[in-house]
């Protein structure tokens, strides 16, 4: 924002007109999040609302509890399958449908439309299918196949369903984004490679892949905060943490610590660092956004 | 490019379809047990083939709900709606006046209110659950439409956008209306505001989805049936154990769940998806 830029002069004006963003900012974001931060250093008799100050005690106890890495590992690798799987799928669709073919228009809007499906409905969805005992896949896999489908008491199975169900929700949110990229990338230099001979092979790795880069770069973040944060709904359908706590993802025991146990301190510490964590990803790709912009 | 084999003209179209039936497909599943009864469903596999029951489980599942949850969709998607409805245009406002002030004035402040706005923009409610629902509880704000609606307002995607667009409005017209005597607020109302339809649209869209398609929240405040959303009821439908679930009416809720959000983003799909794109870049 150049100075020379023309702007209204007024005293007051500005100040009420942040003012209703600045009151929802303030009371539903700081002013909870300084909670969460206080109480973190508390341990709270959830009866008599008693506070005691315990310092790091609530950090220590969870970084000491295998419960609480187990869940942290667990969620990495869910957000880690979710974004290769849903990225890659969405985007090999999304180079097909850039294609100048026939039906294009429908096939994008039928690509696209999915994006309103909440991730709830995702989750009951393939609930539905896979249930042990009423889905239709869980009966074929069960009588056709011979595979002992019981998700709620095997891991890897609980896993790859949860995997499934939020890849697929996730699927048009993705496809939206590269196919806006790919329609970014000048044609000119795609035909100009294969006058030189390019293969097609050799024209996506060597010139559109690369030229896709912000877009795969602010989707990969964006994936990733999705399968760590936004999943919740996903797994409360589908296992509830099941097999024993082993798909309970970092948001689902924030919640169960915080409303089910009533560990509120625990939880608090919990919040923190999610907090955290998704503070470090918007720098990251803000400082990754001003590079590319200054070059 | 020019001579493409026939197989090679194909591959793309195939690609496409197996895309769709991916997505098509699961949904097929739920339509058609929300046409079966609940004993045809339990007695699995279940038909595959939609059955006569559809009138029926969707005349029950709008009017009555489910044996053990007595709340009828009707009364759940007034709750969707007015949330949805609630967060999309409040937010719209909210950040329309928030960018105004950003963007077309100077003021001490304005570098502290743009960073307190900015470090809220990717913090999903999900992470900071607990202490919200403190702060709502303490204002007496559980079981309330304001409890539901306010804290999602919070996020700061709409100010971005509608900062993004008034920073490439040129400012002679600005500075031409303050010659012809209008106020800023008359500029803002008359000029700005009808010039920013397009990115409002998109932002109605956006705004709206993610309303409608809110689950963690509500389900932590509403512990009355009278403020179920739509996917809380889903949830309560399918809770029990897989005899007792109504599956043909938690199934056409589901489908009736899915159907708003769809024809908004179908019916907006262009500004929608140019909104989109320009947020986040």
């Amino acid at each position: 924002m150049s100075s020379k830029q023309y702007e209204f002069k007024s005293p007051i004006l500005p100040y009420l007109l942040v003012l209703p963003q600045m009151v929802i900012v303030f009371i539903f974001f700081f002013w909870p999040a300084a909670q969460a931060i206080l109480q973190s250093f508390y341990l709270q008799d959830p009866f008599g609302g008693r506070m005691i100050f315990v310092g790091f005690q609530n950090y220590a106890k969870l970084f000491a509890d295998p419960d609480y890495w187990q869940s942290f590992s667990v969620s990495a690798a869910f957000a880690v399958c979710i974004t290769v799987s849903a990225m890659s799928i969405a985007l090999f669709l999304a180079v097909q449908a850039n294609k100048k073919i026939r039906m294009e228009t429908f096939y994008k809007t039928m690509l696209i439309w999915p994006y309103a499906v909440s991730t709830l409905v995702s989750g009951v969805i393939w609930l539905f299918m896979f249930n042990p005992n009423v889905g239709v896949i869980a009966y074929v896999l069960k009588h056709r196949f011979g595979v002992d489908w019981q998700y709620l008491l095997h891991f890897d199975q609980a896993f790859i369903l949860l995997t499934l169900a939020a890849s697929w929700k996730q699927l048009a949110y993705n496809f939206v984004f590269f196919l806006a990229g790919l329609q970014s990338v000048p044609e000119t230099l795609v035909e100009a490679a294969a006058i030189d001979g390019a293969g097609s092979a050799t024209r996506f790795w060597k010139i559109i892949f690369p030229m896709l880069s912000p877009t795969t770069f602010y989707l990969l973040v964006m994936n990733l905060v999705y399968g760590f944060f936004e999943t919740f709904p996903i797994v409360h359908a589908i296992t509830q943490g099941a097999p024993g706590k082993s798909t309970g993802i970092l948001v689902y025991k924030v919640w169960r610590d915080g409303v089910i146990n009533l560990d509120l301190g625990g939880s608090a510490a919990q919040s923190v660092i999610l907090m955290v964590l998704v503070i470090v990803l918007t720098v990251f790709q803000f400082r990754f956004l001003e590079r590319r912009v200054t070059y | 490019m020019k001579e493409l084999s026939k197989s090679r003209r194909l591959f793309p179209h195939i690609i496409l379809w197996l895309g769709i039936l991916i997505i098509v497909f699961p949904i097929y599943f739920i339509f058609v047990a929300s046409t079966h009864t609940s004993a045809e469903i339990l007695a699995a596999p279940m038909p595959l083939n939609p059955g006569p029951h559809l009138f029926e489980n969707y005349r029950r599942a709008l009017l009555e709900g489910t044996k053990n949850m007595g709340v009828p969709v009707i009364t759940m998607m007034k709750n969707s709606l007015i949330m949805a409805l609630g967060i999309s245009i409040g937010k719209i406002i909210v950040s329309l006046l928030a960018a105004f002030a950003i963007v077309f004035f100077r003021f001490p402040l304005r570098g502290f209110c743009f960073w307190s706005i900015f470090i809220t923009l990717m913090l999903p409610v999900e992470v900071r659950i607990m202490p919200t629902y403190k702060v709502i509880s303490d204002l007496g704000m559980l079981n309330s439409y304001a409890g539901l609606i306010l804290p999602m307002i919070v996020s700061a995607t709409a100010v971005f956008l509608f900062r993004q667009f008034f920073m490439s409005i040129p400012r002679e017209i600005a500075e031409a209306s303050q010659i012809d005597g209008a106020t800023p607020m008359e500029f803002f109302r008359d000029i700005l505001v009808p010039m920013t339809r397009t990115p409002i649209a998109a932002m109605f869209v956006i705004q709206f989805i993610y309303g409608w398609n809110q689950y963690l929240w509500p389900l932590l405040i509403t512990t009355k049936p009278e403020f179920y959303t739509l996917l809380i009821g889903i949830n309560r439908m399918m809770s029990g154990a897989d005899v007792q679930i109504e599956w043909q009416i938690a199934m056409a809720t589901t489908l009736l769940a899915m159907l708003p959000p769809v024809v908004v983003v179908i019916l907006m799909q262009k500004q929608f998806v140019a909104g989109m794109t320009e947020t986040e870049k």
